[in-house]
């Protein structure tokens, strides 16, 4: 196995392992698997990124030179 | 009908430009079609240079990162058709390609619900863009099915079993007796013929729309006027797209 695959398989792979039969939160009548509620809060902070880190426009980079 | 010169066996195409417009072919549905079209979408409007300043934000980026994952998505299932089954279950070449159709179709939806969520809380209908934000909706649902259909088209225990999940809940709706999810012909025929022209239908409406109606404008610090309709997307402050 690569060395890459390695680290990151050790680093990441234990700490969110998706490769196994689903594990599920339960909230009241509300049931969603650790994966699906990986990818919403995924998406919830990509969301915040997008609107607080500043976008560069050609001006900028021009400005910049 | 105009009348090309009888000698010229194959006119050019600066004979074809000489006979358009001619004031006595106004009342045909071809002139009439095309100056409809070029009145509401000049190719400068349509394929836009520069966009209002307020566009500079990463917020804005996820419309066309959902068109990207929507042509690889279009892309992949495109070699998937030409190759088959047997090709994409069993050959590594067929594995990574069904793997890409399946990751493009994650990312397609990841883009889409961060640009959804951006539309909503600009309240992107403002300024006469209801249809625009009507047609997204739709596409969002429309893009549910044709994933559901997808997932049921896998041919393995995991369509099996999600169809099987599926059909009691289909069939209280009624909705079992034409939409049969444990019909692999027919979901397969929903997933790559149906669902993906209504898709690509509206997501083309949805985009004509945006170039038609432009980007919704910011809520302004004084807005006295919170329908957006003062908001121009033709302002001075502009940057280069």
């Amino acid at each position: 196995m690569p060395a890459i695959t390695l680290v990151f398989g050790t680093m990441f792979g234990s700490l969110i392992d998706l490769n196994r039969p689903g594990h599920y939160v339960h909230w009241g009548f509300i049931q969603m698997s650790y994966a699906n509620l990986l990818v919403i809060v995924l998406m919830l902070l990509v969301f915040v990124a997008a609107i607080l880190i500043p976008f560069k426009t050609h001006r900028d980079k021009r400005a910049d030179r | 009908m105009t009348v090309l010169d009888p000698k010229v066996e194959r006119p050019d195409q600066a004979d074809l430009d000489k006979a358009a417009d001619r004031p006595e072919d106004a009342d045909q549905w071809t002139a009439r079609i095309r100056h409809t079209a070029v009145e509401a979408l000049p190719p400068q409007r349509l394929l836009p240079d520069r966009q209002p300043a307020y566009v500079a934000s990463w917020i804005y980026v996820f419309g066309v990162a959902t068109v990207a994952a929507l042509l690889v998505v279009i892309a992949t299932g495109l070699v998937l058709a030409v190759m088959g089954p047997n090709w994409w279950h069993v050959s590594s070449t067929g594995l990574f390609v069904n793997s890409l159709h399946l990751w493009s179709v994650e990312v397609f939806f990841f883009a889409m619900v961060v640009h959804l969520w951006g539309k909503f809380f600009m309240a992107a209908w403002r300024g006469k863009r209801r249809a625009t934000w009507i047609t997204g909706v739709v596409s969002f649902l429309v893009s549910v099915g044709a994933a559901f259909t997808g997932y049921l088209s896998q041919q393995n225990f995991d369509s099996q079993w999600i169809s099987t999940q599926a059909k009691d809940g289909i069939n209280s709706t009624g909705a079992g007796a034409i939409f049969n999810v444990t019909n692999f012909g027919q979901m397969l025929m929903w997933h790559i013929v149906l669902l993906p022209l209504c898709v690509i239908a509206l997501v083309g409406v949805h985009v004509l729309m945006v170039r038609l109606r432009g980007v919704v404008p910011p809520f302004a610090a004084d807005d006295e006027t919170p329908d957006g309709s003062q908001g121009s997307v033709d302002g001075p402050a502009e940057v280069s797209a």
